[in-house]
């Protein structure tokens, strides 16, 4: 079986590689491209620390192919903050101390960041069911969705 | 190293402060590197082949095909791992769980594995490896493992503790005894008892981050190990003596650790890793998949537990009598015992009994678990006191304020408890806001107390002064949560400098003298005192260097908001800063350090009463946690935020545990839910806001109080949430996982 | 390309059950046929009251079609139970058809509301009532190299309303112990007209349970309408005791369920 030219757009940068067909689009971040922010919880879909943006959308990169990157647009945790300048999410997730390992973090930032863009002024319960999909196992959430919410009223202030 | 008693009203500049912490950035950006985040040039991708039966002999293994696959680079089985441990019992536990000898005890039980040139390869390699069992009767409950027809894990377990010694063997490892008094007496004198059994399912840490290490051992035996731990120091040990390398040439790094909860504290593929990299004679990269995190490393004991009370119609307990059954999988540990000591330590009680029995069942090798074996005992006998209350028609706080432990109590299992929290936190309680909120329709609410011993070690710690006057903090404890801050904190404290001036970084093995791992709540607790102890050290050696540029006696120099002063007048108004002393520092007599080596004595027990309100739902069992409050002594916290966390992080834990958590096996021995599909933690919308109460009632074993607070605040919840489902259901529930179908179950047969 | 492939050849339109399921040991895929680009499977339209969901359109954009959830409210809610924000993403009604779990969130939904699948093959193309799709656990009745192209959704019409209930231990993430889906037709007096009540994860396939229909056909939803309702879901259930629940467990929730999604479905038609 030979491996598959993909061509795709990552974090705004034209990004080339070849990639096994049955490869995952986690398994070629982290493995072809070194881009190791996303991680593999579980490779089932049911932890979401390998949340990536696809085409405007937050999916679990561990449940797309690699060959389906062709010409789509990813974003991943590596493209959240503006060269130095940290996203107002990140920002705000170190000030409320809403992580402890963080080993979720960064799919957490990027499904945060997907809900934002949908909804800039979502209840708790709305930030709540929509990050059911994102595991954590330290903070018990409190201070993620705190850290959400003033994300939020920074971002629409802004 | 005591209590400093001029901290005692001393206003804190840094410790208590709620800074950023260090590492924060790393994490948020995805930079920060966790154990599968690194690779070596030339590394080998590893699978581990395991065993589908719950019990079995194995009566061949044949790795000849797979050792000729084109990509394949070694195979190993337990013929690469001889036993080197000399007739030591835990060593050897450790080994064959690693890798199976002559027999497989568990679903997931490792009996070879390969290294390959990619996971593709890795994983048709283990395809071509011939295993025949031969497959032999198990058993996966905790009591039926009792039972006297039960089938036997080995032939040469004489429950230990017991006299005279039995003359068959069995499953019961180790029997164990604590307490005081006599409790037939004291039940006598009972006026009203309650007497019950609880039983509990095994649950694992579910830690978010898989196992996963980086194995490259040299030709000449040294070998370097990147590992996601909660103790690099004692892997290195562990991974040394079962491979027979010397100590000194094998160099672990802990990565950042992606959770861990007790569950990274023992070796589960680590020296699997290095055998294949030994064999194949490059680097070998081990990453455990969720499905084998679940079968194949350290879930905590299911439980099985009588208790027994007896009380006066005033209030008062006469006696507590409990026997815990705890399973170890398939080698003993020292779980029920653990259980056994925790079970009363909340109480004042004169008479008191607890048995702990060791039980082997055919599961994957119990580790610790957050305060471990204390949640079920916990569920126990707070759930009976509960009990004990409603008979007795007292409020459940009163009850238990009335017979609560304070400072001269003889503790249950023994030692005689110095200034503790358990009374503040019971008041603290009936004085919150929770406890006065009203409950709306199918709610219920519940608390229940719990204690954690904590515990010091061995800690090294060195603290360097930069010439620019800033400060390099190396630790040997894991940061599992924040510490680096907290230690951080600490060093800028002692120091007198603002807290971004210090750096802490977690050191190798190669660079730091020994360091217990990252558990029993030690972590900050032992690292903070022995980081206190090492900035003294370096106070002590920048007042030399201030004495000697003045010409005046070291005696005469103190040290203050980060300066060296004269201490009189008449020497001058000299005022030399930590960054003056470092930059002259070559020219007085070197670079300007402080080290520390102790073992951490006096940790301090930590107590904690938790609130919690639920709404069960009557026709379907349903049950949503709707308001959940947690009171816990810290002694002194030293960053609040990352104390929050913790008390949030353990409630929540806790609650997945008396809810939805549970081990489920098939009649076949196989563990029928290895992910987070089916083995059911807390997601964010089963959770409301976590609130929280530090309470400070300073450890006098500390410089500044300190105590442990990572454990405690997983010991409470399973009661707490079985109090309030109880009350709100009207029935009983004895069970943890209170899951709907048992809360259902429940409600129809009250009728 | 379905057809040469045989049996090692798979539809992949969202992935969130294909990858999972070749990821395991005993899993072979020969071929993967992308079916997203194809034309048309990604798009709603709407004509005459009557929606033609393509195969490839995920569950997240269901629910952003303002049309398509005021007229099936049941139906949208259903497929965005499935899974997590991440999964709707991607997971589309007709996969979830076509995975045939007996537990599938979107399927009693869409027997309730009297779905039709467009089936294409290498004979044509053919339309299969949705009810009739699931053989068994993980099986369809579609003929090899088949694949479901677009599901179609009657026009609503007036005084009409459907609702889905599922059961689950945690608020999300977890797979259907229970499933039921009601779509009602009410006269100008309240009175239900017709009724289709369907049940999921209590039988090898999701049930219509025209029992449970005629229970309250006729009547105005009162009590002994529902508690009938009830009666007749519970015993048309044939669950199994699995790691997600035990018989006794379906069975009751099921009556439970059936009558709290007819209630909703009821009040979506206008009842009172």
């Amino acid at each position: 079986m030979s491996a598959i030219a993909v061509s795709t757009t990552i974090n705004g940068d034209d990004v080339e590689f070849l990639c096994n067909s049955d490869e995952t689009l986690l398994d070629v971040l982290r493995d072809r491209l070194g881009m190791t922010g996303s991680k593999e919880g579980c490779g089932t879909g049911d932890c979401g620390a390998c949340s990536t943006i696809v085409d405007g959308r937050v999916v679990c990169s561990c449940l797309v192919l690699g060959a389906e990157a062709e010409g789509r647009s990813i974003e991943t945790i590596e493209g959240m903050a503006d060269g130095a300048a940290l996203h107002p999410l990140q920002t705000k997730f170190i000030e409320h101390a809403a992580l402890q390992c963080g080993v979720c973090t960064p799919g957490f930032l990027v499904a945060s960041k997907a809900l934002l863009e949908t909804n800039p002024d979502p209840s708790e319960e709305e930030i709540r069911f929509w990050l059911a999909g994102n595991l954590c196992r330290c903070t018990g959430y409190d201070k993620i969705v705190r850290a959400v919410q003033d994300a939020a009223r920074e971002m629409r202030e802004a | 190293m005591g209590f400093d008693p001029s901290y005692q009203d001393r206003k804190f500049n840094a410790v208590g402060t709620r800074p950023k912490r260090p590492d924060g950035i790393d994490k948020v950006t995805g930079r920060a590197r966790y154990g599968a985040d690194f690779n070596m040039p030339g590394q080998l991708v590893a699978r581990v082949l395991r065993s589908p039966h719950a019990h079995a002999r194995i009566t061949s293994i044949d790795t000849s095909r797979a050792e000729a696959l084109k990509g394949v680079k070694a195979v190993v089985t337990a013929a690469d791992m001889p036993d080197l441990t000399g007739g030591k019992r835990s060593a050897f536990a450790i080994l064959s769980n690693c890798m199976a000898r002559d027999k497989v005890f568990y679903d997931g039980h490792a009996v070879a594995a390969v290294a390959a040139i990619d996971a593709r390869t890795a994983r048709a390699a283990l395809k071509l490896i011939d295993v025949t069992y031969d497959v032999l009767p198990h058993v996966v409950d905790v009591d039926a493992a009792m039972a006297a027809d039960a089938p036997l894990l080995h032939d040469n377990v004489f429950t230990r503790g017991v006299d005279p010694r039995p003359e068959t063997s069995s499953n019961v490892a180790a029997r164990s005894e604590f307490g005081h008094g006599d409790v037939a007496a004291g039940f006598a004198a009972a006026e009203v008892v309650v007497e019950r059994t609880y039983k509990t399912e095994q649950t694992h840490q579910g830690y978010i981050e898989p196992h996963a290490c980086v194995a490259s051992v040299n030709p000449d035996g040294t070998a370097e190990l990147w590992v996601c731990t909660q103790g690099h120091f004692v892997f290195r040990q562990t991974c040394a003596d079962l491979l027979g390398m010397d100590v000194s040439k094998l160099r672990v790094t802990s990565s950042e650790i992606g959770g861990g909860f007790g569950g990274k504290t023992h070796v589960w593929a680590e020296p699997v890793a290095l055998a294949l990299s030994r064999k194949a004679g490059r680097p070998v990269k081990l990453v455990m998949s969720r499905d084998e995190v679940f079968r194949a490393s350290g879930p905590t004991s299911a439980t099985s537990i009588d208790v027994r009370i007896g009380a006066t119609s005033d209030g008062r307990i006469t006696a507590a009598d409990a026997t815990l059954r705890y399973s170890s999988g398939p080698w003993a540990d020292a779980w029920a015992e653990t259980g056994a000591m925790t079970s009363f330590a909340c109480y004042d009680l004169e008479n008191v009994r607890t048995v702990g029995l060791e039980v082997l069942v055919n599961r994957p090798k119990s580790a610790a678990y957050r305060a471990p074996s204390a949640p079920m005992a916990a569920f126990a006998v707070e759930s009976a006191v509960d009990e004990l209350a409603t008979r007795l028609g007292m409020d459940p706080v009163e009850f238990r304020i009335r017979n609560a432990a304070s400072e001269g109590t003889r503790s249950s299992y023994g030692p005689v408890y110095g200034p503790i929290g358990i009374g503040p936190t019971l008041e603290a309680a009936q004085a919150h806001a929770h406890m006065q909120a009203p409950l709306g329709e199918n709610q219920g609410r519940g608390m229940a107390c719990g204690f954690w011993f904590n515990f010091g070690g061995q800690t090294c710690t060195d603290l360097n002064v930069n010439a620019d006057g800033t400060v390099t903090l190396a630790v040997g404890t894991v940061d599992v949560g924040g510490a680096r801050a907290s230690l951080s904190l600490v060093a800028a404290e002692e120091l007198g400098i603002a807290y971004d001036r210090v750096k802490a970084v977690v050191a190798d093995t190669a660079t730091l003298g020994y360091n217990d791992m990252t558990d029993g709540s030690r972590g900050t607790f032992s690292s903070s005192m022995a980081t206190i102890s090492a900035a003294r050290n370096a106070i002590r050696v920048m007042r030399e260097r201030a004495a000697m540029t003045w010409g005046i006696p070291v005696e005469d120099v103190v040290w203050e908001d980060g300066h060296a002063r004269a201490r009189t007048p008449g020497q001058g108004n000299q005022s030399l800063s930590i960054k003056d002393i470092a930059a002259k520092s070559g020219n007085t007599g070197g670079p300007i350090a402080g080290h520390s080596e102790l073992v951490a004595d006096g940790a301090g027990v930590s107590f904690a009463t938790h609130i919690c309100d639920v709404e069960v739902d009557p026709e379907t069992g349903a049950t949503r946690v709707v308001r959940y409050t947690v009171i816990q002594d810290a002694g002194k916290a030293v960053h609040p935020d990352y104390v929050e966390g913790q008390y949030q992080g353990g409630a929540a834990q806790g609650i997945g545990w008396a809810l939805n958590e549970e081990y489920i096996y098939g009649a076949d021995g196989r563990l029928q839910n290895p992910g987070f599909l089916d083995y059911r933690v807390p997601v964010c919308s089963d959770l409301p806001m976590i609130d929280t109460q530090i309470l400070e009632i300073p450890n006098p074993n500390h410089p500044y109080g300190v105590r442990g607070v990572g454990e405690t605040s997983i010991v409470p919840p399973l009661a707490a949430v079985a109090n309030a489902v109880s009350n709100a259901a009207g029935v009983r529930l004895a069970h943890i996982p209170m899951s709907p179908p048992r809360i259902l179950a429940a409600l129809d047969q009250k009728g | 390309m379905l057809a040469e492939g045989g049996e090692k050849a798979f539809v992949l339109a969202g992935g969130t059950d294909l990858l999972v399921r070749m990821k395991s040991d005993d899993f072979d895929a020969d071929l993967a046929v992308d079916i997203k680009s194809i034309d048309g499977m990604d798009s709603i339209s709407e004509s005459g009251g009557q929606f033609t969901i393509g195969a490839a359109v995920p569950c997240a954009a269901m629910g952003e079609n303002a049309a398509l959830t005021a007229a099936w409210p049941g139906v949208v809610e259903a497929a965005n139970l499935i899974g997590s924000t991440q999964i709707q993403s991607r997971c589309t009604v007709a996969g979830n058809l076509c995975n045939a779990s007996p537990a599938a969130d979107s399927v009693p939904a869409l027997v309730a509301a009297g779905a039709v699948a467009v089936v294409t093959g290498p004979d044509g193309t053919r339309n299969v009532d949705v009810a009739d799709m699931p053989a068994g656990p993980g099986k369809t009745t579609l003929a090899p190299a088949e694949i479901v192209t677009a599901i179609t959704l009657p026009a609503r019409g007036d005084h009409g309303g459907d609702a889905y209930l599922r059961f689950i231990p945690r608020t999300e993430m977890d797979i259907a112990v229970v499933g039921a889906g009601v779509n009602l037709t009410l006269d100008a007096q309240g009175t239900i007209t017709s009724a289709r009540v369907s049940l999921g994860a209590v039988a090898p396939t999701v049930l219509l349970v025209d029992a449970a229909a005629a229970a309250i056909t006729g009547t105005r939803l009162d009590d002994a309408a529902l508690s009938a309702l009830d009666t007749a879901c519970a015993a048309a259930c044939n669950p199994i005791d699995d790691k997600r629940g035990t018989v006794a467990f379906r069975k009751q929730v099921a009556g439970v369920l059936a009558r709290r999604a007819a209630r909703i479905a009821y009040d979506r038609a206008g009842g009172k």
